[in-house]
């Protein structure tokens, strides 16, 4: 008994739960192949956005190497003549008030949905959850002649409100989530003790909210760096384009210049790549948890 | 639980007001629109149901069965459905349970899941790269040129019966890692008491996958794949970027048609119709919502 089955005691939980596809070289070649396969397409991309235009035109990245020419060249061009320096620029000032301010009206009404009774609060969330789900398709004719009444069609003002707006039935759910899930007690006695709801909100829930409030801040933050419809139909003024509509421009003239186009995506990548091996883990919840946004 | 209505409403209040002002209205309005043709975005001159009948019946880039398959960017959206969907799911699933028997489970994952990272702006211009028929700068040709020989350079994005399967490539190279995460965290949980039992019932690896994860995964599995399916329903950035709808319309879908005709064709009633149609598709998704949110609640 003691010899025969030991070698399956000491298995670990894990290595029970893995599956073991016979023979083993085959699945590292498989997961190598899929590496190369998710990796190719951007590194291609990235070599090619340092590769002077002559290189680029006469052979493939993948020979890059041999020689080595490589240039800065292509980014220079793109910030200072092509307007990425600028609409880098306005990517952030289109993004840092556009993350901040959704996340303060949603954890107020998230902190009324979760810890305070209201007449009609339970209808009110249920609007939330299907609001959750429209397509920003069915609401951009509207806003956007709304926009043209109140002069704020092409003005930052007006896209910092509607990157609000449109995030606002996401970050409402995963903040209610949490906050729902704070321990009873802590509301109880704080009220004991006198506190007020304001007081209760920002000194006890908004501290211990910080991982959810912090994965919410890095999603909203990489959705509206990345958005591009919104922009394209709010921003009419090409002053403050970000940069997604800034490529889609540069499309137009230089589709096939590749030196351009490959260091123009690059510059636009340059802070969700930052913000993504930084923090990582807050990324990832935040991406999976808001599956049902888009 | 305090009573407490006013404090209540206080706090909920900027939230209920943008919500009402930037969702509701507008898509009510949006719904009026569609029986209008919009005419600088205002809901006259009023004429009916003529959208949708133009739509279903007179508009070969939407609704198209005269070819067959039938074409346009309703049927186009189906086959992402059909092919986007279980692909991206399969191969999530796949990857998620072979890289969980690796070490280097991490730095799988991490790669699969980077595209997440970046815009679908910057993924199309990188996928516009891999598919140029110049095989001095398209890697896909020149790989295929490599490995056949007399291969000859393919427009992959030119081609009236190649764009859509290039698109939706490019879109499972984008969402895959999506899944791997979120699968391979449902995965972890499964108890490991039912996998050891199934083996040493001397089940095999192809058995325990098919009669005891993928059965363990399906619920989440099935909240995976209607992410997708409203994902592909509402998508526009890749198709725009990638093609704007091109060659001769046959990469349309639905996201992408609404834009097209309010904003590029100045037809916004129109447009306000496919973006009814669109509501009406997402629409069974939100029951499908409240009732995990209910169950989740639980």
């Amino acid at each position: 008994m003691t010899t025969t089955t030991a070698p399956r005691v000491v298995e670990t939980p894990r290595a029970i739960a893995r599956l073991r596809p016979s023979p083993r070289w085959l699945l590292h070649i498989v997961l190598v192949v899929i590496a190369v396969i998710w990796l190719a397409p951007s590194v291609g991309l990235l070599i090619t956005s340092f590769r002077p235009p002559a290189a680029i035109a006469d052979s493939g990245w993948w020979t890059a190497f041999s020689p080595a020419r490589f240039t800065l060249a292509n980014y220079e061009h793109v910030l200072f003549s092509q307007g990425m320096g600028q609409a880098f620029r306005n990517s952030f000032l289109i993004t840092i008030p556009s993350t901040i301010l959704p996340l303060i009206v949603a954890s107020l009404a998230a902190y009324a949905f979760a810890w305070l009774d209201f007449p009609g609060r339970d209808w009110v969330f249920l609007g939330v959850l299907v609001l959750l789900i429209i397509p920003l398709q069915t609401t951009l004719v509207p806003v956007l002649q709304m926009f043209n009444g109140l002069g704020l069609n092409g003005t930052l003002h007006g896209l910092w409100i509607a990157h609000t707006a449109y995030g606002l039935p996401f970050a409402i759910y995963l903040l209610r989530n949490f906050f729902a899930s704070l321990p009873r007690d802590l509301f109880e006695s704080a009220r004991i003790d006198g506190a007020n709801e304001l007081t209760i909100f920002s000194r006890i829930v908004i501290p211990l909210s910080v991982p959810a409030l912090a994965s919410l801040m890095i999603f909203q933050f990489m959705w509206v760096w990345n958005d591009l419809l919104i922009a394209l139909v709010f921003m009419s003024n090409p002053e403050y384009q970000p940069m997604t509509v800034r490529i889609q421009a540069l499309l137009g003239t230089y589709a096939t210049e590749w030196h351009i186009m490959s260091a123009s995506a690059f510059v636009s990548m340059a802070v969700p790549l930052i913000v993504f091996f930084a923090l990582q883990r807050y990324f990832v919840t935040g991406i999976t948890a808001g599956a049902v946004k888009s | 639980m305090k009573k407490n209505p006013v404090l209540g409403w206080a706090f909920a209040l900027p939230a209920v007001i943008l919500l009402i002002l930037f969702l509701i209205y507008p898509t009510l309005r949006t719904i009026q629109l569609s029986f209008t043709q919009g005419i600088a975005f205002r809901p006259e001159p009023y004429v009916g149901l003529d959208n949708y009948i133009t739509l279903f019946t007179r508009d070969p880039f939407f609704f198209n069965l005269r070819n067959f398959p039938p074409t346009g960017a309703f049927f186009t959206t189906i086959l992402w459905l059909i092919l986007f969907v279980p692909i991206v799911i399969g191969l999530g699933l796949m990857i998620a349970v072979m890289a969980n028997a690796v070490r280097y489970e991490v730095a799988i994952k991490t790669i699969v899941f980077l595209p997440m990272a970046i815009s679908f702006t910057a993924a199309g211009i990188i996928w516009r790269f891999v598919y140029s028929p110049d095989p001095n700068t398209g890697l896909l040709n020149a790989f295929l040129m490599a490995v056949i020989p007399g291969f000859q350079p393919v427009p992959w994005l030119g081609r009236v019966d190649l764009v859509n399967f290039a698109l939706i490539a490019a879109a499972i190279w984008l969402y895959t890692g999506f899944c791997v995460v979120i699968l391979s965290a449902a995965l972890k949980s499964l108890p490991s008491e039912v996998m050891e039992a199934a083996r040493v019932d001397g089940a095999n690896s192809w058995q325990l996958f098919w009669r005891v994860t993928v059965p363990m995964l399906w619920p989440t599995i099935v909240v995976v794949s209607t992410t997708m399916i409203i994902n592909v329903l509402k998508a526009f950035d890749l198709v725009y970027i990638m093609t704007n709808g091109g060659p001769r319309n046959a990469s349309r879908i639905i996201g992408f048609a609404m834009y097209h005709e309010t904003f590029q064709n100045g037809r916004p009633g129109y447009g306000s119709a496919i973006a009814v149609v669109m509501l009406i598709l997402v629409l069974p998704f939100v029951y499908f919502n409240i009732r995990r949110f209910r169950v989740e609640r639980q």
